[in-house]
């Protein structure tokens, strides 16, 4: 089963690449995938965070790299599911500590174990997003409907094309429906029609991804929060499966209710 | 026969002196031996000691490879041959160790934890910074997650200890680790590893880390000891 290699970046910090690989990775898992998860963002790391596998550390990324450990050794099994795995990134490194033809040769090394690699990208457009695209089979792109955004989002897409990794496809995370509505955030067909590549999930914003961050356990878990619907129909696609994208529905906001009824 | 290879480790940094012996034997051993404890060597500087060995160029390279690939870098070299001198010049290497650097240091003899000085460290470690020491390690501040102490000796953390903490990590099995607040993320002591539970806890007094019967056991700091 060679493994598909697909990579999460978006150009900007802080839109959610790192929410987005561990709830894909870990609903690939919950489909029954053999998935690891690879955090490249060496020096910032936070995947293992998001995943509550911090305290399983012992080797990492850059121990494989550089030779310290074999590559099994690095990989940590997921608490929750056993064909989860995870591969941290150095904390007390940086990013040149990797270069991309080491990451394409671990890539390789790491195709026959898994069905899916799901690479954690940094944020920006050097040295680090080079090391986590470069072995990418498939790239997602991730933005938020905010402006700068999807302007760094265009910025990747263009990158992505250029080194010839066939279309990139998007994911809008935390999308405010009632925010759109009200005309004050970018809809999904705004944003859409901007960055002109295909669209493979929209996910609602949602405080139970945050909670979920926090706690380690993410909310791709949570059988019940739009957001993890969301990120297990992303996976669902991945896999090839037919899955219309869904209107995101509002919350039932009670003040947002009281308005809409006050303006009629 | 003085030893092929010998390694201490000082306050500037590791000094590893080549003895007597064919360039490859020495070479060898040197890779065996900082292998066999690469991380905790790892990110360290080293000067090399050649005595009236002469070196060229491309052996200094080979050394400074071998240094590189365990994560170290080599700054120094001492040595009494004008070759020596003339390779280490070439390659930018300082051919005199820093004049602080006590004799005791780099005597041919090992020099045991309890001579060897403490490092205290005043401030807070933050994510991403480390402190590797071959001696004991003092830290008055907090280690929060994601930063690392190394030591050969004993860690004492005069506040929070919530990253990770490795005592003895030259083999030292009788090392302990002392926190005020013991919340690590992971504690090694010689070549024991225990991580913290998965829920969250707050102790409520100091705590001692040490291996009793194979096992790291965290225990509350008791004053009779």
């Amino acid at each position: 089963m060679p493994a598909t290699i697909v990579t999460i970046t978006s150009g900007k910090g802080g839109v959610g690449k790192t929410t987005v690989t561990a709830n894909l990775a870990m609903a690939l898992a919950m489909l029954g995938k053999r998935v690891l998860a690879v955090d490249t963002d060496i020096g910032l790391r936070n995947l293992d965070v998001v995943l509550g596998l911090e305290n399983r550390i012992v080797y990492d990324l850059v121990d494989v790299v550089e030779g310290r450990c074999r590559l099994r050794q690095a990989l940590i099994r997921d608490k929750r599911l056993s064909e989860l795995f995870l591969l941290p990134a150095a904390q007390t490194r940086d990013k040149s500590a990797v270069n991309p033809e080491q990451m394409v040769r671990l890539c390789d090394q790491l195709r026959p174990e898994f069905d899916f690699v799901m690479i954690d990208s940094p944020a920006g457009i050097e040295q680090g997003y080079r090391n986590a695209v470069a072995p990418a089979d498939r790239v997602l792109i991730v933005t938020t409907p905010e402006v700068s955004a999807v302007r760094d989002a265009d910025r990747i897409v263009g990158l992505v094309e250029a080194g010839e990794k066939g279309p990139p496809k998007l994911i809008i995370n935390r999308l405010n429906p009632a925010m759109v509505r009200r005309e004050q955030m970018l809809s999904t067909v705004d944003v859409v029609e901007i960055l002109a590549i295909d669209l493979i999930g929209v996910v609602p914003e949602d405080p139970a991804v945050i909670v979920s961050s926090n706690r380690g356990n993410p909310v791709s878990l949570d059988g019940k929060s739009p957001s993890g619907q969301a990120f297990r129909n992303i996976a669902g696609r991945l896999l090839g499966q037919d899955i219309p994208i869904m209107p995101v529905k509002e919350s039932a906001n009670v003040l947002d209710r009281l308005s809409r009824f006050l303006r009629g | 026969m003085t030893e092929p290879v010998t390694i201490k480790g000082t306050s500037e940094g590791l000094i590893i002196t080549l003895g007597s012996g064919p360039f490859e034997t020495v070479l060898g051993e040197m890779e065996e031996r900082l292998a066999s404890r690469a991380s905790f060597f790892r990110g360290g500087r080293v000067a090399l000691r050649v005595g009236d060995r002469s070196m060229s160029v491309e052996q200094l390279q080979a050394i400074g490879a071998i240094l590189e690939r365990l994560g170290m870098s080599l700054w120094a070299v001492d040595g009494d041959h004008p070759a020596t001198h003339a390779a280490a010049r070439e390659l930018q290497l300082e051919v005199d160790l820093r004049p602080g650097v006590p004799p005791a240091a780099v005597s041919s003899e090992p020099v045991s934890l309890e001579e060897m000085a403490g490092l205290v460290v005043r401030r807070t470690l933050r994510s991403g910074q480390a402190v590797h020491y071959p001696g004991h390690v003092t830290l008055i501040g907090d280690v929060n997650p994601g930063a690392e102490i190394v030591a050969g000796g004993d860690i004492i953390v005069w506040g929070r200890l919530k990253g990770n903490a490795h005592a003895g990590a030259m083999g030292d099995e009788q090392a302990v680790i002392c926190a005020l607040q013991m919340q690590p993320n992971q504690i090694r002591i010689g070549s024991h590893i225990a991580r913290a539970p998965d829920r969250t806890w707050r102790p409520k007094a100091p705590e001692k880390a040490s291996i009793q019967d194979g096992l790291i056991v965290v225990e509350r700091w008791k004053k009779s000891e």
